[in-house]
């Protein structure tokens, strides 16, 4: 009954229907009667003192109800936004915590701050409004690059809670022990990279509207979050002091996040605390100058890594400096991206015995950074695979050999890294040979050398990933300082007509989960798919969750949905024995029915559902009636997605353009529920790694601090004709710890592509003598290197 | 955007009286640069007199040894035009690549001329083929009709209706785009007609330009080995997060003999 | 300065009173409550927003209201001839998995139709990448939006559409 849509299957998405036919329902879609809109002046300045603001001539403006600066904010003692994430130095002491006002009240610390909320009957009043408004600023001179941000005499974003712009200097490995090994070192490779600086570029832009009942005292705030529940938490518990019970948070149909829509931001903190002010509904929808000003940026790092090597290749220790980019405050989860999520990564799927990162995280006068799909593991990767690639050159070692001489082999699992993580299971030689397979490794130099003869320079790149995704055993992040838990809620809640709500505390905003949580309680209840309805996204009506992001819906989601399915049926089994009179251990359940052991006696899951909830022939006595179990689950491990991308370009030395020509990914994701869905995470993520690779960079002007790159105008988006199509693979072992056996499969590809591109960009390129090009390697930057390499082979 | 009075006149005469009543007027053709630039605020039309009602401004016509192409007439149209791409391929090829799909719904060549930005498509195209700009108050030959940075030889109230394009022996348009934006960073239009060879640079400067040098060796030998070594110099062109100026003017050479080569096939 | 306008929306002849400043995609998501059609950028760039104007795809956040006056506007609620007969692009998009956040799809299946149209139903995978210049999807990678488009192209050749 159930094949077709069980685990496993191609199951064609139950959310196209709506988003096929313009039913949507996108936060700036909703239809709200007497909305007000409002409009954000943000701050034309990287960093400026605010002398004064007046907004009397504003407020005079057509169709303005309302306007709000940072003192009306101070005035009303609302609290600033919250850093999550309490990351102790190397000294043991917490991260500095510069405070995050909601709006700007003396000072403004970056292009876009917020500095006046405008409210006005439309969109257009209030931006005619805005300016209107008259800011006086004083202009002080910018802390924006970030090789520079630590130095002495940097211009400070916070001087008196964070002196000389650091947050924290953190580490984890032991030196004496890395320093010992690399005494010993036969070959050291060095490399020195810098991880570009990407916006996130969901293409819904971020909206919020809010709502204030006066009757009830209640709010209802749309957003376009990843995590409602935990938006709600955040703003009642730190910044509004609504009561969480007051304050209803819907993330309705979202249009991608990417991490971006994780955070709580200052907009939908203001929308909702102005609703009740204005007596009217607000609205606010991003225009996308501002998603690129304001979203949180991701990546940023300046890193310089060392490998030592013994005389056969294999890895005798790592040594990595990074200084991480925090932007001019801490957003949600800054301080978590570059240490736990980034070093504990650096193991990489290789028995590295000895590891040392340093990372000192640093304000700059830039937009606040933090996790962006992948978040620290695609930095990681990036480091480890560089550096490995290089090392192979160096010593002239086949690339995939190098690799395969340093896996961790099958029997080390679980295996114990020398960064904290234990990896639970993997397999990874078998990996790298199914991706050689299908990207023709072998046939390679041919294609080189036709390229060639077209006067193309054509490189192929390795990039063998590890990530730890599925956040996470509660406890592991409350001992590294995270400010939640990491469990997920499910409820199955049947209706007594036998169809089922799955309400769940994950949020889809493009991962179907309305699909692929269908599937899997289609396979364990054999409830037909089309009966079965996911919910999510509404703090009135699902349990409180986590939300979506680190690859965990499924892995953390799912099995907590598999739980409350096994409470579903041990209640089922009960009243189905009550119905059958037969014992309860005699019962069996199978493709939706429940049998007595050995005869053909049966009780359909629907049957028994009913009778939960029409209790006329029912145990009332040992059984409360009703079909609707919640359970919670708290994973026991991270998952530990692994795999292999090889990337071959073709580089134009005339203009500098790189083209990808071909890309492989192979995966192991442990089982898989919907390889449709799944191969379309991956080839998703492989364009965002592809973009951070070859096109996608957020400058900031170095004197001004201006966003340079503010709009598509500037900031290369990866578009259809950018990349080819792509040959994925899968090999499977199972997650041992959680019900599925799965792992996360969303941000594999954007970790692994950019090491595997940038590889194959500087196999292409090393035959004229190249060995560095900076990411994103971008036709200028490209043709840049081969001119300086050709200046050098003059000389 | 700030509002604006909206016309929509049914003839040129109409067109040119609303624009002339007002300080403010601007027209607007496809829309395509003024819609956005109204929607960032950077401009502020007291009036805007939309030419999309004007019939008699679009169409394609072959008069003799010209292509007559109309102001109002739209990207696309010019892209799939037989008689455009019988007589002069290289510039259906142009229109076929200015923007995206939408944008050349809309988009007219009237508009982009007008607008000369300078990192349009269409201006090399007028240079290199020397075209003929008809207004309603006369005639431009193209080396006197673009001034400089978003500026022309158009005077107030004037309005482009036809761009006359002789038949070129020879002609090809190649162009390296912007890899975010996708306009011109340097785009070189090459063209072989019987008033000679013109080679004309558009992007890669503050206005589309002629690299005398180059048109000087192909008229001596049009193939791209005479102009291998012309090297243009760096000064003044533009320079941006996506190419320096050094870069550019790398780029006109290798565009410029991309365009011979494409010209000769 | 406001303006009477009318124009005939997936069939419907509609009326209204908008600003001269108004976009057609204003008019179409706040006048006509049309929320299908999305905006996603500023710079006319994103192809969220494109719907077709007297058979055309056309970017409606870069076209005033008023410009479409007396104008057959099709959106991507007026494809699907019911509610279980989607458009062959909409299947196709379903059938390949082209979509994910649903956001910038309403804008691709319009480019995707006006484009195999064009090319008189005939496409390879070179010029269905091309020819998405105006559209950006940040979750899918296109692999599965190119699939689906060269596979309604057949579909909708045999379908008459």
């Amino acid at each position: 009954m159930t094949a077709e849509t069980g685990i496993g299957a191609r199951v064609k998405r139950k959310e196209d229907q709506r988003f096929l036919t313009g039913t949507g329902r996108y936060v700036d879609d909703l239809p709200l009667a007497r909305a007000t809109y409002a409009y954000f002046l943000r701050s034309p300045h990287a960093h400026a003192k605010i002398k004064s603001i007046d907004v009397s001539a504003a407020k005079a403006m057509p169709g303005v109800v309302d306007i709000f600066t940072g003192k009306d904010i101070a005035d009303a003692k609302v609290g600033g936004l919250i850093c999550g994430w309490v990351v102790k130095d190397k000294h043991g002491e917490p991260h500095k915590a510069p405070p995050h006002p909601v709006m700007a009240l003396d000072t403004v610390r970056y292009v876009g701050d917020t500095v006046a909320m405008i409210v006005a009957n439309t969109h257009d009043e209030a931006k005619d409004a805005a300016e209107a408004i008259k800011v006086d600023y004083d202009v002080k001179p910018a802390n924006v690059d970030l090789a520079r941000a630590l130095d002495k005499g940097a211009p400070e974003v916070h001087a008196a809670e964070a002196p000389g712009n650091l947050i924290y200097d953190w580490e984890i490995g032991v030196k004496a022990d890395v320093d010992a090994a690399f005494a010993k070192a036969a070959h050291v490779t060095k490399i020195d990279i810098v991880n570009n600086r990407l916006i996130p570029n969901a293409m819904e832009p971020r909206a919020a509207a809010a709502e204030y009942d006066k009757g009830t005292g209640n709010y209802t705030l749309w957003s376009t979050s990843q995590n409602p529940h935990v938006l709600r938490l955040i703003l009642s518990a730190f910044v509004l002091g609504i009561p969480e019970h007051k304050l209803r948070v819907i993330a309705p149909d979202v249009g991608g996040g990417f991490g971006s829509k994780i955070f709580c931001y200052n907009e939908e903190t203001m929308v909702t605390w102005a609703a009740s002010r204005v007596g009217r509904p607000i609205k606010w929808t991003a225009e996308r100058s501002e998603s690129f000003m304001t979203d949180a940026h991701g990546r940023d790092h300046v890193t310089h890594a060392e490998l030592a090597l013994d005389k056969d290749g294999k890895f005798l220790a790592l040594k990595v400096e990074t200084i991480a980019n925090m932007g001019a405050y801490l957003s949600t989860f800054s301080t978590a991206v570059p240490t736990y999520l980034y070093a504990t990564l650096l193991a990489g799927q290789y028995t590295t015995p000895v590891i040392y990162a340093n990372v000192k995280a640093a304000l700059t006068h830039t937009a606040p950074v933090d996790a962006y799909r992948g978040a620290g593991r695609p930095e990681a990767t990036f480091v480890i695979e560089s550096i490995v690639s290089k090392a192979a050159k160096e010593l002239k070692m086949d690339t995939a050999d190098l690799r395969r001489k340093n896996f961790i082999p099958k029997e080390a699992f679980p295996y114990q890294t020398p960064v904290a993580l234990q990896y639970d299971s993997g397999n990874y030689p078998p990996i790298i040979d199914e991706a050689i397979k299908i990207a023709d490794y072998k046939g390679f130099e041919g294609r080189r050398a036709e390229a060639k003869s077209r006067g193309k320079l054509r490189g192929i790149g390795f990039s063998s990933y590890i990530e730890a995704c599925g956040l996470a055993p509660s406890q592991v992040i409350g001992q590294l300082g995270g400010g939640v838990g990491q469990w997920e809620s499910a409820q199955l809640k049947f209706n007594p007509t036998g169809n089922v709500q799955i309400l769940t505390g994950a949020h889809s905003h493009g991962q179907s989960h309305e699909t692929t949580f269908a599937q899997l309680i289609s396979d364990k209840l054999g409830v037909p798919f089309e009966n079965i309805e996911v919910v999510h996204g509404d703090t009135a009506t699902t349990p409180f969750g986590m939300g979506s992001y680190g690859s965990r819906s499924l892995a953390v989601g799912g099995s907590a949905i598999m739980k409350a399915a096994d409470k579903i049926i041990a209640k089922g089994r009960r009243i189905a024995a009550h119905l059958m009179e037969a014992d309860v251990a005699d019962i069996e359940f199978e493709n939706g029915t429940f049998k007595v052991k050995g005869t053909d006696k049966n009780v359909p899951l629907a049957q028994a559902v009913f009778a939960a909830y029409v209790p006329h022939n029912y145990p009332l006595h040992e059984l409360e009636p009703g079909m609707d179990e919640n359970a919670f689950y708290d994973p026991a491990n991270f998952v530990y997605p692994a795999g292999t991308q090889i990337c071959e370009v073709e580089i134009d030395p005339d203009t500098g353009v790189v083209e990808v020509v071909n890309h492989t990914a192979v995966d192991d994701f442990g089982n898989i529920i919907n390889p449709m869905i799944v191969e379309g995470q991956v080839h998703g993520g492989i364009v965002q790694g592809v973009g951070q690779a070859l096109l996608e960079n957020a400058v900031y002007d170095k004197e001004t601090g201006q966003l340079v790159s503010g709009s598509y105008m500037d900031y290369t988006m990866p578009r259809a004709d950018d990349v080819p199509s792509f040959k994925l693979g899968y090999k499977v072992t199972p997650c041992p710890h959680n019900p599925l056996g799965v792992k996360g499969c969303g941000e594999a590809g954007a970790i692994a592509a950019p090491a595997a591109v940038m590889n194959a960009v500087h196999d292409a390129l090393a035959p004229l003598g190249v060995t560095h090009v900076p990411m994103p390697a971008t036709p200028l930057s490209v043709w840049q290197t081969i001119q300086g390499a050709q200046r050098k082979a003059a000389e | 955007m700030y509002d604006f009075a909206y016309h929509r006149p049914k003839s040129l005469s109409e067109a040119v009286g609303l624009l002339k009543g007002k300080d403010e007027a601007r027209p607007m053709s496809g829309g395509m640069t003024l819609i956005p630039t109204l929607k960032q605020r950077l401009a502020r039309p007291s009036d805007v007199v939309d030419l999309g009602g004007v019939k008699e401004l679009a169409g394609i016509k072959v008069e003799g040894n010209n292509v007559v192409i109309g102001g109002m007439t739209r990207h696309a149209e010019v892209a799939t035009s037989a008689d455009v791409k019988n007589a002069i391929p290289a510039l259906a090829y142009l229109a076929g690549h200015i923007g995206d799909p939408q944008v050349r719904n809309r988009g007219t060549m009237g508009g982009s001329v007008a607008n000369n930005d300078p990192a349009a498509d269409y201006p090399a195209a007028v240079v290199a083929l020397n075209a003929t700009v008809t207004t309603n108050t006369g005639k431009h030959a193209a080396d006197s009709f673009f001034k400089g940075l978003f500026e022309t030889a158009l005077g107030e109230g004037e309005l482009i209706t036809s761009i006359s394009f002789p038949k070129a022996e020879k002609a090809a348009y190649i162009k390296f785009p912007n890899p975010a934006s996708r306009y011109a960073m340097v785009g070189v239009f090459v063209a072989k007609t019987a008033s000679g060879v013109r080679v004309a640079v558009t992007g890669a400067g503050p206005c589309v330009f002629r690299v005398k040098a180059m048109e000087d060796a192909l008229s001596k030998n049009f193939s791209s080995a005479a102009i291998k070594d012309i090297k243009i110099p760096a000064d003044g062109l533009n320079s941006d997060i996506h190419g320096s100026a050094e870069y550019r003017a790398h780029l006109v050479g290798v565009m410029a003999r991309r365009a011979v080569d494409a010209a000769n096939k | 300065m406001t303006i009477s306008v009318a124009m005939t929306v997936n069939g419907k002849s509609v009326s209204g009173k908008v600003e001269a400043r108004t976009l057609l995609v204003q008019f179409l998501r706040e006048h006509l409550g049309m929320t299908g059609t999305h905006v996603g950028c500023d710079t006319s760039q994103c192809g969220a927003c494109v719907v077709h104007v007297d058979g055309k795809s056309i970017k409606s956040c870069t076209m005033l209201a008023v410009q479409a006056e007396g104008a057959k506007v099709t959106t991507i609620e007026g494809l699907a001839a019911s509610a279980d007969k989607l458009h062959p692009m909409q299947e196709a998009f379903r059938d390949n998995h082209a979509l994910q956040c649903g956001f910038c799809t309403p804008g691709m299946v319009m480019s995707a139709i006006d484009m195999v149209k064009r090319h008189n139903y005939q496409l390879d995978e070179a010029t269905v990448r091309r020819e998405l210049e105006g559209n950006l999807c940040r979750c899918t990678g296109y692999h599965n939006i190119v699939k689906a488009i060269l596979a309604a192209a057949p579909a909708m050749k045999s379908a008459g559409v």
